[in-house]
């Protein structure tokens, strides 16, 4: 009766940082394993990239505190042990590849335009801003603008689209694109679930020839062939012609992912909006389509991220973009052999734009979701 | 047709592929009456109140509602379903959409009610379905008879002469059957035209001026709750009241 009772040892850690450690990190022997050769990975890697990307790289001057104008200046040519990456190829290309060959005195026309789209894109990014319904009507109009402000017209000097290029090619091609396939596509999409035979296979026809022909064949299309199709004596834009190939091929698949969305949603949903006398379209826009839509974010924004990489591909029908531009630079013999520094830019700026188009899906998604119960019932 | 009918349907045939659903009926109903529909699953009953509003197409026969004969004519479908409200098994509340939203959408883009007006509308008939208080929440944050006196609200917020139920209280739990049958006893003591299909005996014996069985697509029996009940005439009838009340 009166055993002694051996003191227990307390329970191990669950909470805290040594408890998140040990739940994440080494729950058991293989997942130790692992944490380490990770770890060990790690430390390998990454004092390297930072080392070579900003401890031992050139911006504008190298070792020698000589301003870079060639790639022989670098101080990697120079002192091939110890240099890292050579940054002065971006930085004294840096209009070109944001701009493009746009004439100098004009640039102030794309840097507008640059903060237009910023501020068009602000209504879409803040629910709660304020004064939102005239920055949305200014998100409507931007196009408009942007247009006539880029291209000439009412007093500015016409630029023509072969001086565009780099971002500004990228941003238009992205941006144009991603915003005139959404609604294509869900009128194709609503096309092909139509009841009306001629409708649904006009858009099945549509959609199947699209999908089935690679983005290039695309390109090659709108450059050669579209202005057979057109009346004599109308040239269309060289940028245009690309950018309607670019709006069919996203539209397409677009349409393809907003079916998905549609196909998810309860008979259920059509009977009830039928029964309370409501029309095709007014069923569509306001019950449908809304729902539909927000199960279809990420497969969307996976698309549009598509599209926006796969705008580079119009390097092989002549126009300069980001890509383009650097892959330009690369052939000039003073910057030769920087291949490392002008793809890691490249990629860096694809990166931070896609990057910010997932996180932008995940944000509405999570905003969207509140309190909803999206279940079959 | 008589001169009160306000639906009337009249050798009313349907097949969904080979096997014929609705076979020869006939129906006549007169304003303000309230007709219970029942039958065993797979019978037809919920198809033939779905033709009513032409959520299904017959194939065969004349469907007459308020003096519109349900043709091909979209024009002449649109004005049945403002006419005639529907509630559903599932509820089938638009979940993207607040309580009031739901309310309010049909009045504003269908009847063009100004925003303002609808919204005191929706209000009103929450009150008659006794939760004004869950206006501004979302269908799915509300239980089952909350969402489904919702859909009654809904319905009745574009002011239909008839209303039709489908299986209105299948869906729910026990304990919440109450308070939508509850409701829909206040609608059929104000005077409502309307169609029930339910499984809900009690109900169907306070409230039915009439009891419609239905198998195999067939009307077997027309009668009034106190001799469908208590003295059925096809063996049919008797089997299945015998099955359903001793449950």
């Amino acid at each position: 009766m009166n055993e002694k009772i051996e003191s227990r040892k307390p329970p191990v850690a669950t909470t805290g940082i040594i408890g998140w450690l040990r739940i994440n990190l080494f729950f058991n022997w293989t997942n130790s394993l692992i944490t380490i050769f990770v770890i060990y990975c790690l430390y390998q890697f990454v004092p390297w990239i930072l080392d070579w990307t900003l401890f031992s790289a050139d911006f504008k001057y190298n070792y020698l505190g000589q301003q870079i104008t060639n790639q022989e200046m670098c101080s990697r040519n120079l002192d091939p042990e110890n240099g890292g990456a050579c940054w002065a190829v971006i930085y004294v290309r840096f209009y070109q590849f944001i701009y493009g060959f746009y004439p100098r005195e004009e640039v102030w026309r794309v840097n507008i335009s640059y903060v237009m789209l910023a501020i068009a894109l602000l209504p879409l990014l803040i629910t709660k801003l304020p004064y939102r319904k005239i920055f949305l009507n200014f998100t409507y109009i931007f196009p408009i603008i942007a247009y006539f402000l880029l291209n000439g017209g009412f007093g500015l000097p016409d630029i023509s689209t072969n001086k565009w290029g780099g971002l500004l090619v990228t941003l238009v091609l992205g941006c144009t694109g991603i915003a005139l396939a959404f609604p294509i596509g869900v009128l194709l999409a609503l096309g092909r679930r139509s009841k009306l035979p001629v409708i649904s296979m006009m858009c099945v026809l549509f959609i199947e020839f699209i999908r089935g022909v690679p983005l290039i064949t695309l390109l090659f299309f709108g450059m050669v062939m579209l202005p057979l199709f057109l009346p004599e004596g109308i040239d269309m834009d060289g940028l245009v012609r690309v950018l309607v190939a670019v709006t069919l091929f996203q539209s397409a698949y677009m349409a393809e992912v907003i079916r998905g969305g549609l196909q998810a949603i309860p008979t259920g949903q059509y009977e009830a909006a039928r029964s309370l006398g409501m029309s095709y379209w007014r069923m569509n826009f306001q019950i449908i389509l809304p729902q539909a839509i927000r199960i279809s974010i990420p497969p969307i924004v996976n698309t549009s991220i598509g599209l926006f990489k796969d705008t580079t591909l119009v390097i092989i029908v002549g126009l300069l973009d980001l890509l383009g531009i650097g892959r330009g630079t690369l052939a000039d013999t003073n910057w030769l052999g920087l291949s490392y520094e002008i793809y890691f830019f490249v990629s860096l700026v694809f990166f931070i734009f896609t990057f910010g188009m997932s996180r932008y899906s995940l944000y509405l998604e999570k905003k969207l979701k509140t309190g909803i119960n999206m279940g079959a019932d | 047709m008589s001169e009160e009918s306000i639906i009337s349907l009249k050798n009313v045939n349907k097949w969904f592929g080979d096997f014929h659903v609705l076979q020869d009926v006939n129906l006549e109903v007169k304003k303000k009456e309230r007709i219970v529909v029942c039958g065993p699953s797979g019978s037809g009953k919920s198809t033939m109140i779905r033709c009513i509003n032409r959520l299904e197409e017959h194939q065969e026969g004349s469907i007459v509602v308020d003096g519109i004969e349900l043709t091909g004519n979209l024009k002449n479908i649109d004005n049945v379903r403002k006419e005639v409200g529907m509630v559903f098994q599932q509820f089938n509340l638009f979940p993207h959409l607040s309580v009031k939203e739901n309310i309010t959408l049909a009045p504003i883009w269908v009847k063009k009610m100004p925003k303002a007006e609808a919204e005191d509308l929706a209000m009103r008939q929450l009150e008659i379905v006794k939760i004004p208080e869950q206006a501004n929440k979302y269908p799915g944050q509300l239980s089952g008879g909350q969402q489904q006196r919702v859909a009654i609200a809904r319905s009745l917020a574009m002011n239909p002469n008839i209303m039709l139920f489908d299986e209105p209280t299948s869906a729910l739990d026990p304990e919440m059957i109450k308070e939508v049958l509850d409701v829909m006893v206040d609608l059929a003591n104000g005077g409502m035209t309307m169609i029930v299909v339910t499984h809900e005996m009690g109900f169907a014996k306070t409230v039915a001026d009439r009891m419609v069985f239905m198998d195999e697509g067939k009307i077997v029996e027309e009668a009034n709750p106190d001799k469908f009940f208590n003295n059925p005439e096809s063996d049919r009838t008797k089997l299945f009241l015998s099955q359903i009340l001793h449950q």
